[in-house]
């Protein structure tokens, strides 16, 4: 098992390097050249190339980018071309808001995905599987920042329950967290069905019931436990997704997470800002990546058993 | 009594074992999913009203031209859905608007299926190394954010439509491409597909002729459901101020615009937002009932 | 006397009807059994594929699905308590303490993601109120008793055979000593070799536990080593039943007949098999006569008019077969 864990960290090398060259190669061309925009207009050429070097930019593609991953195992993003603050220091600060945030919205998503989805399954073809579907259909063609500015609209301006927008105390995630895991749970609640689907036609189940294991734990012990690989498996992808600041719902409520430095950071050509937050969020997605298979061999001995080999 | 129980089970029999087209097979049993038809319904209605807009209404005047002493009048007979900032009619914007976000849509799928299907197919076929490199690609484009990944294409490339079609399509390709090759990795050991290798069959022939249409079916499906999230993904950079730029009237565009407004029109947040939402259900319930017309073990 | 007799019976079935009401149609899969099984015997119920057997043991357990399976009975008695009546709470109390089932596929019956140790003790905590540490010891001493060592209870069944896992489930079934036992085709999944073991294992089990045993089978060598009585179904009805020797050595409906004479002949290996013509008739749409009418070669007329009633031969013998009305018919096969 440590080995695997060992093997799996090992491979996530290549994909960082990859990632942070695709990252790089990108905002290399969609720059152009940022230090005559840094240097004003009536620089000399001799003052650009002493600002070219202090920034950190001579040398081919290939030299800057072995330059910034030497800096980065070091922890060193760089410097924001605007604010001149630590890239990596910048990233820290709008971390926790959007760890807040995904937490919570995935706590909103499976809360409501999972008993709805349980629930359609058991009483497949009822009126309340058909109401869940129709729900989950809903969900996954609403745009979330429409639903957003829907519940701003009703629950803010009409209610006055929650603020507008902003992150002061508790009242202000409420609204964006019900934007995010509703349209997150809308996936989640048919994987859930489906995959309960699949289980509950298992011979298993029919042991469970012949030895006398009561209804509910047949549901709640026996097959959700089959179930839920593939409902951890779209979690993980959704998880990590939010992971990388959900942006629109972040504009939205001017929730001030990682979504939003980067789009801001891309509107003003910050490139140290705009690689140094998406390789952050990448290993975040990475190493969220490798739990989930962890969290796999927890749920079923027969992956444990894989891993181990 | 005899008889006639014989002949029953010979009639069922051949009903059951008749050779039909795969097409016609699949119209049977989608006509039978109310959900899908109402979305093929739907969808028609959406398409023909974005076809033909130009006929019903003047672009220069009626969608884009600016009318300030009609400025943000709530819903009445004359404007269905009331007037925006600069005194347009929403009615007109939010249907010319149809054009933007099918057209967006459908290229941006279209470009993911070029890229997805042409790297997966050759990395199933291929093997090897090459299959290494372009999954682990693949794997690199999974691990960003789409919606990031679409920002930094638009921004890299500059904002416009087409560069916006672009950006989406090329954030939706990954799915593509793991579709296409897991359907050559299970078709390229038929053995119909050696026998055409044995005859001298070129590759490129092999994927194209055999292989490519046996997993058409997955492909269609992954596309039409496909088309409703890259909808979604271009309204939101469209909202983000990426997408198509002014004064065209997008959807996502108008709702950034009466985001401004939301506290005294709400108006104007409502249409463009319901009609995003119409379009991608219309679309996701005929994709779902294709899915299960394909493959009805999958329709529980 | 006849009171005592009463107190012996395990398991009292009468007029059990069950239907799967589908989209395709109305599937009745039972249609009208009666069954009486007294303490410590064996009935072997014989059949083809799709004649009922296992929607009668699932019944009996009232684990039938409901959608899309209707059940309707007259009466439903187990150990003497009714079983119709009960509520499904109680009915758990019945299911694996009383009356217990052994599945025909051991390779999916097992739980995947519980080890086979918490799968037995599983039911002890639920019927004994053991704690978990006493029934993990109960499910250790479960697993040796039918042969497997105390150490492996911490296992999962993707780590065992077909014929161990087998083992396991007989285990899970026997946890609590239930009166009555229905083993679905126990065997059937299972190498020739490993069958004979298991159906010694069980028979051993049952001696030992005076439990008594539903063998539901298609393989009449299997019924011959362990069942005292016999019950031939065919879609949905019993069509002959009385004791090992009635069924096998006195048989008298066609049908029987016709499972006999498919069966290979070690002594005659020049000898023809003689299948049974054609096919089970469709449940969706079963006939108005005998369901065996249009495959029976003894039919005649008087066949395809009403459906027959089992009738008694003997004290222990019943057969249902419009044939017998005539005094003169018998079937070929040669009588002992």
């Amino acid at each position: 098992m440590y080995r695997y864990i060992l093997k799996r960290l090992l491979m996530l090398i290549p994909v960082l390097l990859g990632v942070a060259f695709l990252i790089f190669a990108i905002m290399d061309v969609a720059a152009g050249d940022p230090v005559y925009s840094v240097a004003g207009a009536d620089a000399t050429p001799e003052q650009i190339e002493v600002l070219r070097e202090k920034m950190g930019l001579n040398g081919s593609l290939i030299e800057r980018y072995i330059r910034y991953i030497g800096n980065l195992l070091r922890g060193d993003l760089g410097t924001s071309y605007i604010s001149k603050l630590d890239v990596m220091k910048v990233y820290l600060q709008r971390l926790p808001n959007t760890l807040k945030l995904a937490t919570l919205t995935m706590i909103v998503a499976v809360g409501m995905a999972i008993p709805l989805g349980i629930t359609a399954a058991v009483h497949q073809n009822s009126i309340r599987d058909t109401t869940s579907m129709v729900l989950a259909l809903i969900g996954l063609s609403m745009p979330n920042f429409w639903l957003g500015l829907l519940l701003i609209l009703f629950f803010s301006l009409r209610l006055g329950w929650f603020p507008t927008g902003g992150s002061e105390g508790f009242r202000s995630i409420v609204l964006p967290a019900i934007t995010v895991g509703t349209s997150l749970a809308a996936l989640l609640t048919r994987t859930t069905r489906s995959s309960m689907l699949d289980v509950l036609r298992q011979d298993y189940l029919r042991t469970a019931r012949a030895k006398g294991v009561s209804e509910r734990n047949v549901i709640q012990k026996h097959a959700l436990r089959n179930a839920l690989i593939p409902i951890i498996t779209i979690f993980g992808v959704q998880f990590s997704n939010v992971l990388g600041g959900s942006v629109l719902a972040e504009t939205v409520f001017a929730w001030p997470g990682v979504g939003r430095l980067v789009v801001d950071a891309i509107d003003q050509r910050d490139i140290p800002t705009v690689t140094g937050a998406l390789v952050m969020t990448t290993m975040l997605v990475t190493i969220v990546n490798l739990l989930v298979d962890l969290v796999y061999a927890f749920v079923d001995p027969r992956i444990k058993a894989q891993y181990t080999k | 009594m005899e008889t006639n129980q014989t002949n029953r089970s010979q009639q069922r029999a051949t009903k059951l074992y008749k050779k039909r087209s795969t097409l016609e097979d699949i119209w049977r049993q989608l006509r039978r999913n109310k959900g899908a038809i109402i979305g093929l319904i739907l969808i028609i209605v959406i398409i023909l009203v974005a076809l033909l807009s130009p006929l019903l209404l003047d672009y220069d005047k009626d969608v884009i031209g600016q009318n300030i002493k009609q400025r943000l009048k709530p819903p009445s007979s004359a404007h269905w859905f009331g007037t925006d900032e600069l005194g347009r009619d929403i009615l007109s914007r939010v249907i010319y608007g149809a054009r933007y976000s099918l057209a967006v849509g459908v290229v941006a799928v279209f470009v993911a299926l070029a890229f997805g299907i042409t790297l997966g197919a050759a990395a199933g076929y291929i093997g090897g190394k090459f299959e290494n490199v372009v999954m682990r690609i693949c794997d690199i484009f999974s691990s960003i954010p789409s919606v990031l990944m679409a920002i930094a294409v638009v921004s890299a490339l500059g904002k416009s439509t087409f560069n916006l079609m672009l950006a989406v399509g090329i954030a939706s390709t990954a799915p593509f491409i793991r579709v296409a090759r897991a359907a050559v990795l299970v078709i390229h050991d038929e053995e119909y597909v050696e026998a055409a290798r044995a005859i001298g069959m070129p590759d490129w022939k092999i994927i194209w002729v055999h292989i490519l249409p046996n997993c058409l079916s997955q492909i269609i499906v992954q596309a039409t459901l496909r088309v409703g999230s890259a909808i979604i993904a271009a309204a939101q950079l469209s909202f983000l101020g990426l997408g198509v730029p002014a004064p065209a009237p997008e959807w996502g565009s108008m709702l950034s615009a009466g985001r401004q407004y939301i506290r005294d029109y709400s108006y104007m947040t409502l249409f463009p937002g319901l009609a995003i939402m119409l379009t991608v259900l219309s679309l996701n319930m005929l994709g779902d009932g294709i899915r299960d017309a394909l493959d009805p073990k999958l329709k529980r | 006397m006849t009171n005592q007799e009463a107190n012996e019976i395990i398991l009292n079935i009468r007029n059990l009807k069950v239907r799967y009401e589908t989209q395709d149609g109305i599937v009745k899969a039972v249609n009208g059994v009666d069954l009486t099984l007294r303490k410590k015997r064996t009935l072997g119920l014989v059949g083809e594929t799709g004649a009922g057997k296992t929607t009668t043991a699932l019944a009996i357990m009232r684990l039938v699905p409901n959608p899309p399976g209707v059940v309707e009975c007259d009466k439903l008695e187990i150990g003497g308590q009714d079983i119709l009546s009960l509520p499904e709470h109680k009915l758990e109390h019945v299911r694996g303490n009383d009356v217990s089932m052994i599945f025909q596929d051991p390779m999916t019956a097992l739980n995947p993601v519980f080890t086979v140790g918490d799968q037995i003790a599983e039911s002890l905590e639920i019927h004994e109120h053991l704690s978990v540490k006493d029934a993990k010891e109960r499910a250790g001493d479960m697993l040796e008793l039918v042969g497997i060592p105390r150490e492996r209870a911490n296992e999962y069944p993707h780590q065992f055979s077909g014929g161990m896992k087998q083992r396991v489930v007989i285990a899970i079934a026997l946890a609590c000593n239930p009166q009555l036992l229905l083993a679905d085709e126990p065997t059937t999944a299972l190498d020739v070799t490993i069958q004979a073991q298991v159906l010694e294992l069980m028979n051993e089990l049952k001696e030992k536990y005076d439990t008594s045993m539903i063998m539901i089978t298609h393989d009449l060598g299997c019924v011959a080593e362990v069942c005292d009585e016999v019950a031939v179904m065919y879609a949905g009805r019993i069509v002959e039943e009385g004791t090992l020797e009635d069924v096998f050595n006195r048989t008298m409906h066609p049908y029987t007949e016709g499972l006999f004479n498919s069966l290979p002949n070690i002594k005659d290996r020049k000898a023809k098999l003689k299948p049974i013509k054609g096919l089970m008739p469709d449940p969706t749409n079963l006939p108005v006569g005998c369901s065996f009418a249009p495959r029976c070669n003894y039919a005649t007329d008087a066949c395809l008019i009403a459906q027959p009633q089992l009738r008694s031969i003997s004290q222990t013998h019943r057969i249902a077969c419009t044939a017998y009305d005539n005094p003169e018919f018998h079937i070929e096969r040669r009588i002992l």
